[in-house]
């Protein structure tokens, strides 16, 4: 090859590749990073992340690389293994857990050209989106059916951490549940862990023992359906569709269906029209999924929670509609008005009836 | 408000702490021969993993048990050939024989997520377990744990009133005058060793196989290093192994309890109870005798026989 004609032609290619720089460039190619904050076989929270991650492999095919790191600590660790998926190439960085939150923020001030996306957190920055799921509409039609099915008005719920997704959809599952039994009180325990099966089942355990005869939960494992299907105690899944676990005790479960947010956003990607944005999506969107209520419970109050399921979908029912009491019996939402966002987002305290007291 | 039944409480308190009863115990007597493991916690989960793995294969729990036990061994095997034979260091060679586990059991694990076994019949002793109080807390358990009591009483005399256990112990506190004396100190402590890990894969496979009945990644959450401090705190004696055992798992069924039933005790003080009151009670009972009562004088330390 002539010196001179391949000068030019390295000169053409580097002046091309220059024009086609600006961060909005459409690409071919793009390699999403997942992290997860448990293991992919807790069969609930990550496994449904990651069942996401696969619907978007399989929507794009070859042209999406996808990589996955699982058991991601909340901390310091965490910006040390997002700086690894930077330099490794990720275009798009998943970050799933909310205690990923600062570290998300500090290494997107690091790689600006990288675009990341928090799941259930609050801060956002140019290359930073946040994206959450309306549990508490779940908690809703779930919170219904448990106040109807207790037949000795006590109901157990286990918790992770005091923070607002958890208060808010403990809430929501008790005014759902007192509307449908006005006898019905929760026990709740909180182990302070978002994914110990021992922990979780040892709680359910204690709460069974208490005479709850139904559960709920919001930690990520399957160890408390277990135990329910053993003992013959009604519960729901949590994040995943447990009834596999649970064939008789499974009532339902509130399923975190994260595929089709995570294909819009790889495909902005694609097209180069990506931008941060603070979505909080719900039923309606298809991003809360309840799969089929067991039959066992009865037709009627099947159908009963199905029309709350329905009514929620078409956006015809909030969950927080007023008026609603805080504990200590200051109102927080008026008569015919509905709990906006940023109460939600900020709810750090229970609702007038709950006979217990809030970790602070 | 109340509703805590003190014998579900209790007999809950029994099944919650024979996992971290029975490693500790194996951990007893590997220190007690002067072998340092801090690899309990991995020999745990792999024990957990290959329980779980060989029960689902089999359909046997006993069979899981067993295979539970002979993988424990086997992790606890690498360990003292690195220790023994070859002198590493023992706290090195502990701390990652733990990660290796942990990515091992993790390994074999990922076919077996997911499904849930049967839980394995506990003894039918038929008089006996209905007595009014005490049958519900003692009498209705599974044969592991019946093993585990069997065991403490087992250690404690072959430690105090066996010549087997004598020598043990000799190994653990002086080694060189052990050699001397004619001894196979190497070979008693991979004796020592092996039962460690079996004891560590038992007490693993029962968080699988028992309490848990399914395989999950991480499942036996830091249970060894908590047996691993229980030793330390009941300053190598297996009767305070067996109160340092119950009183921790007692504690954590106990909080939970106690939450439920809505007392209002901070939920954070409360989580932290179990490590807290388990090192503050064994702390001050090794405090009251005299401080003499160390552990053995040669444990963590290298035997190479000289000349």
């Amino acid at each position: 090859m002539k010196r001179r004609s391949f000068l030019a032609g390295t000169a053409a290619a580097a002046g091309a590749a220059a024009a086609g720089l600006p961060a909005r460039a459409q690409a071919d190619k793009i390699k999403a990073g997942f992290i997860y904050v448990g293991p992919i076989t807790d069969m609930g929270y990550n496994y449904q992340h990651n069942v996401g991650r696969e619907d978007a492999m399989a929507h794009y095919g070859d042209a999406l690389e996808t990589v996955y790191v699982e058991n991601v600590p909340e901390g310091p660790d965490c910006e040390r293994i997002l700086t690894q998926l930077c330099l490794d190439g990720c275009d798009i960085i998943f970050a799933t857990s909310f205690g990923f939150m600062d570290p998300t923020i500090n290494v997107a001030a690091k790689f600006p050209d990288v675009k990341f996306e928090h799941a259930t957190g609050f801060k956002t920055a140019d290359n930073v989106a946040i994206y959450n799921a309306r549990f508490y509409e779940g908690r809703a039609v779930i919170g219904h059916l448990a106040g109807k099915l207790t037949k000795t008005n006590q109901i157990g719920y286990i918790v992770p951490v005091p923070i607002p997704e958890v208060i808010m959809g403990i809430n929501a599952a008790f005014i759902a549940a007192r509307k449908a039994n006005p006898d019905v009180q929760f026990k709740i325990i909180w182990i302070y862990e978002w994914h110990d099966p021992q922990k979780e089942a040892d709680a359910a355990k204690a709460l069974i023992e208490q005479g709850c005869d139904v559960l709920m939960q919001h930690t990520d494992s399957n160890a408390p359906i277990t135990l329910a299907e053993e003992l013959g105690i009604h519960a729901f899944g949590q994040a995943a569709d447990m009834s596999a676990y649970g064939p008789n005790a499974c009532v339902t479960s509130i399923v975190d269906n994260w595929g089709p947010y995570y294909i819009e956003r790889i495909g902005k990607m694609f097209d180069g029209s990506w931008e941060t944005s603070d979505q909080w999506l719900g039923m309606p969107e298809d991003m809360i999924v309840l799969p089929e209520i067991n039959d066992n419970i009865g037709a009627e109050l099947k159908a009963e929670g199905e029309a709350i399921r329905d009514a929620i979908i078409a956006r015809e029912y909030h969950p927080f509609t007023g008026p609603l009491n805080r504990q200590d019996g200051t109102e927080f939402v008026a008569e015919g008005e509905v709990a906006d966002d940023e109460t939600l987002l900020n709810m750090m305290f229970y609702v007038e009836g709950i006979d217990a007291q809030l970790p602070s | 408000m109340g509703g805590i039944d003190p014998i579900l409480l209790l007999a809950s308190l029994m099944v919650a702490s024979t996992p971290i009863l029975l490693a500790a115990l194996g951990e007893l007597i590997c220190e007690r021969s002067g072998v340092l493991n801090l690899g309990v916690e991995g020999m745990m989960i792999t024990g957990a993993v290959c329980g779980f793995a060989a029960t689902v294969m089999t359909g046997s729990p006993w069979l899981g048990f067993g295979a539970a036990a002979l993988a424990g061994a086997a992790m606890a095997l690498i360990f003292g050939v690195l220790t023994q034979y070859l002198l590493s260091n023992q706290v090195a060679t502990g701390l990652a024989l733990t990660l290796f586990g942990l990515g091992l059991s993790a390994l074999i694990g990922q076919s077996y997520a997911g499904i849930t076994i049967e839980r394995p019949a506990p003894v039918w002793l038929p008089g006996l377990r209905d007595i009014p109080w005490l049958g519900p807390i003692l009498f209705r358990h599974d044969i592991i744990l019946y093993l585990s009591l069997a065991l403490v009483a087992a250690i404690w005399w072959f430690l105090a009133r066996s010549r087997g256990g004598l020598i043990l112990r000799a190994v653990g506190e002086n080694h060189d005058a052990a050699h001397a004396l004619g001894y196979p100190v190497i070979a008693i402590r991979m004796a020592a060793i092996l039962f460690g890990g079996a004891m560590a894969g038992l007490g693993g496979a029962y968080i699988s196989i028992m309490r848990l009945r399914q395989w999950t990644e991480g499942m036996t959450s830091g249970a060894g290093w908590i047996a691993l401090a229980i030793v330390v705190f009941a300053s190598w004696r297996s009767g305070r192994v067996l109160l340092g055992a119950y009183l921790f798992g007692g504690v954590a069924v106990l909080q939970l309890n106690l939450q439920g039933a809505g007392f209002r005790i901070p939920a954070v003080l409360l989580s932290a109870s179990p490590y807290l009151i388990t090192i503050l009670v064994l702390v001050l009972m090794s405090l009251s005798r005299n401080a003499r009562n160390a552990g053995p004088a040669d444990l963590g330390r290298i035997f190479h026989a000289s000349s």
